[in-house]
């Protein structure tokens, strides 16, 4: 529940930022390195963006970012689970090694590498970032419909003359999907952090203000402009709380509807 | 338990392969001629054509799976033209960094992971409890970077305490006890950040969950009924059967603590394995990407392997038939 008005928040930061700001994050003319003062209320960077914007900004490009990165994983991963779930035999075998893979392989490497090799833009890194963390969403997908696809109803649909792509989307899923959507709202989490890591190392869109790029860029600063290193990973931290926290209440909230 | 370990080996093999064959793959739809990108950005007309035929890129697609396969296979993961040594060497190089580091932070962290979470699951729903609950949530979202930049503000800049980066002092000590001191003062913020924020909190809520699951466990409860004392109850009963899933979790962090590691190196300027892939993007060195990939997948593979072994010899109730 916290979780939730944390993330109302945020929300409302990022669609109302032309209102609370009164600079663009790219309008360069301030004084570069300012402390926080009654102009910039946080201060400005080294290239006299004021910080306040940025980071008001960059929750735009962040949630936006996150949502379309767990989205991809949500629909790859529910598809290929589902797929290999139900139909077993080789297919089932193949796709599991696939899913092993990727779960084992450490997701920054990954990414780096596909993002440095397909190019510094913002689509393709949240391709990059939904490629990477579908499978566990897949693995889970995958034992759902494996349990599912026994039970009594799935039967009595196939017994009606339903085909098999009938069966999995309007009976299967619907009743699998709920951990599936606990799991999305981690990876929401695990993609903003994957983002600004990647910014962080350079490989993210210079076009869009991002905090991770922030942290890098204020790393040869540190020691005199405290703020611009520390506020842009408190938003990141916030971010992340209030989606795992909502993560958590969903969980709890279906649950609670369980027999 | 023998057929078990040789299935397991087996596994691997297809695992590797598809690493192998990913990277492939990769570089191949990567935009741009293969040549070129190997060759590096300021390569002439003259070396792409050498490195067309070096690597056999002419030649259709699978003889060059094939061969690629063949030269990783054998040990050449590629050679970098940054460093002008094969891509291996470097990496080997570089290793015992990461190692240092990677090792240090899993230890610590999953001893005080799980310390912490048996303490607080002694006494759950406590202040303590809620406490070290909030706090190690909120360690785990704020990205690792952050927080070795807030413990360089801290540490470094503010209060001067210790050096924040790299392994050694430049000018210091070159061998024996007042390097191995000189190493460890550089240890200490790299792997506190690395251990706070990725394996702490993970293996404190593991512990901590397994160890309130298996509390109210029937055998729990019977020893209880045994009138069996409290801590001898715990000790005995519970704690061992708690413990498995951070054995098999050991396995599965360390890939995550490869990628941890890799944004801590880079804060820290610490010269390992991770601040070599950074370079190597800067410098877009990708043989050396690549070969970093597959180096790494393979350990961690390994890795992963090794525990899975070691998890099925402390519980013999794990089957194979998991799919």
């Amino acid at each position: 529940m916290v979780g939730l008005v944390m993330l109302v928040f945020a929300l409302a930061v990022a669609m109302a930022a032309p209102l609370i700001t009164q600079y663009t994050p790219f309008e360069l003319g301030g004084p570069p390195l300012r402390p926080p003062g009654p102009d910039h209320l946080l201060g400005t960077d080294h290239l006299g963006r004021d910080i306040f914007a940025r980071i008001v900004y960059g929750t735009q490009v962040s949630i936006g970012f996150a949502f379309g990165a767990a989205a991809i994983s949500f629909l790859v991963g529910t598809l290929l689970g589902a797929l290999s779930g139900y139909f077993g035999g080789v297919v089932d075998h193949v796709l599991s090694r696939v899913f092993e893979f990727f779960l084992m392989i450490p997701m920054l490497f990954l990414v780096i590498l596909m993002s440095a090799l397909l190019g510094a833009n913002i689509y393709v890194a949240a391709f990059v970032v939904g490629i990477t963390i579908w499978p566990s969403n897949a693995r889970i997908v995958r034992a759902q419909v494996l349990s599912l696809k026994r039970r009594a109803f799935v039967r009595a649909a196939r017994a009606g003359g339903a085909g098999h792509l009938r069966i999995l989307f309007r009976h299967i899923l619907p009743n699998g999907i709920q951990p599936v959507v606990v799991n999305s709202t981690l990876q929401v989490g695990a993609a903003i952090l994957l983002e600004a890591s990647l910014s962080f190392l350079g490989l993210g869109d210079p076009n869009f203000p991002s905090w991770g790029q922030m942290l890098r860029e204020a790393q040869p600063y540190l020691s005199i402009a405290w703020t611009y290193a520390v506020f842009p990973g408190l938003a990141i931290g916030w971010l992340v709380v209030a989606v795992t926290l909502v993560g958590d209440g969903i969980n709890t909230a279906l649950n609670r509807t369980d027999p | 338990m023998k057929r078990y370990i040789a299935i397991r080996l087996l596994q691997v093999v297809p695992t590797i392969l598809f690493i192998i064959v990913f990277n492939f793959v990769l570089i191949r739809i990567a935009p741009g001629d293969p040549a070129q990108i190997m060759a590096g950005d300021f390569a002439t007309q003259e070396l792409v054509e050498q490195t067309r035929a070096r690597y056999g890129l002419d030649q259709p697609i699978p003889i060059q799976l094939f061969a690629y396969l063949g030269s990783v296979l054998s040990g050449d993961l590629g050679y970098s033209y940054d460093y002008n040594r094969p891509v291996l060497d470097v990496i080997l190089e570089r290793l015992p960094a990461t190692l240092i580091l990677v090792l240090t932070a899993q230890i610590l962290g999953i001893l005080l992971g799980m310390a912490l979470g048996v303490f607080a699951a002694r006494r759950p729903g406590s202040v303590g409890d809620f406490a070290l609950v909030t706090t190690t949530s909120v360690l785990y979202s704020v990205p690792v970077f952050w927080l070795g930049l807030v413990a360089i503000l801290l540490f470094g800049v503010e209060w001067g305490l210790l050096p924040t980066s790299s392994m050694r002092s430049i000018m210091g000590p070159t061998e024996g006890w007042p390097l191995i001191a000189d190493v460890l003062t550089h240890l200490i913020l790299p792997a506190g950040t690395l251990m706070l924020a990725w394996i702490l909190p993970i293996f404190f809520r593991i512990t901590r969950s397994s160890v309130l699951e298996v509390m109210n466990a029937d055998f729990v409860t019977t020893a209880r009924a045994k009138g069996l004392n409290e801590r001898l109850v715990f000790r005995r009963h519970a704690l061992r059967n708690a413990l498995l899933p951070s054995v098999t979790m050991i396995g599965l962090t360390l890939g995550t603590a490869v990628s941890g590691a890799l944004l801590t190196e880079t804060v820290f300027s610490w010269p390992g394995i991770g601040r070599l892939m950074l370079e190597g993007i800067d410098r877009r060195d990708y043989p050396m990407l690549m070969g970093i990939f597959i180096f790494t997948s393979v350990c961690v593979v390994i890795a992963t392997l090794l525990t899975d072994l070691v998890y099925r010899w402390l519980d013999p109730r794990v089957e194979l038939a998991k799919r």
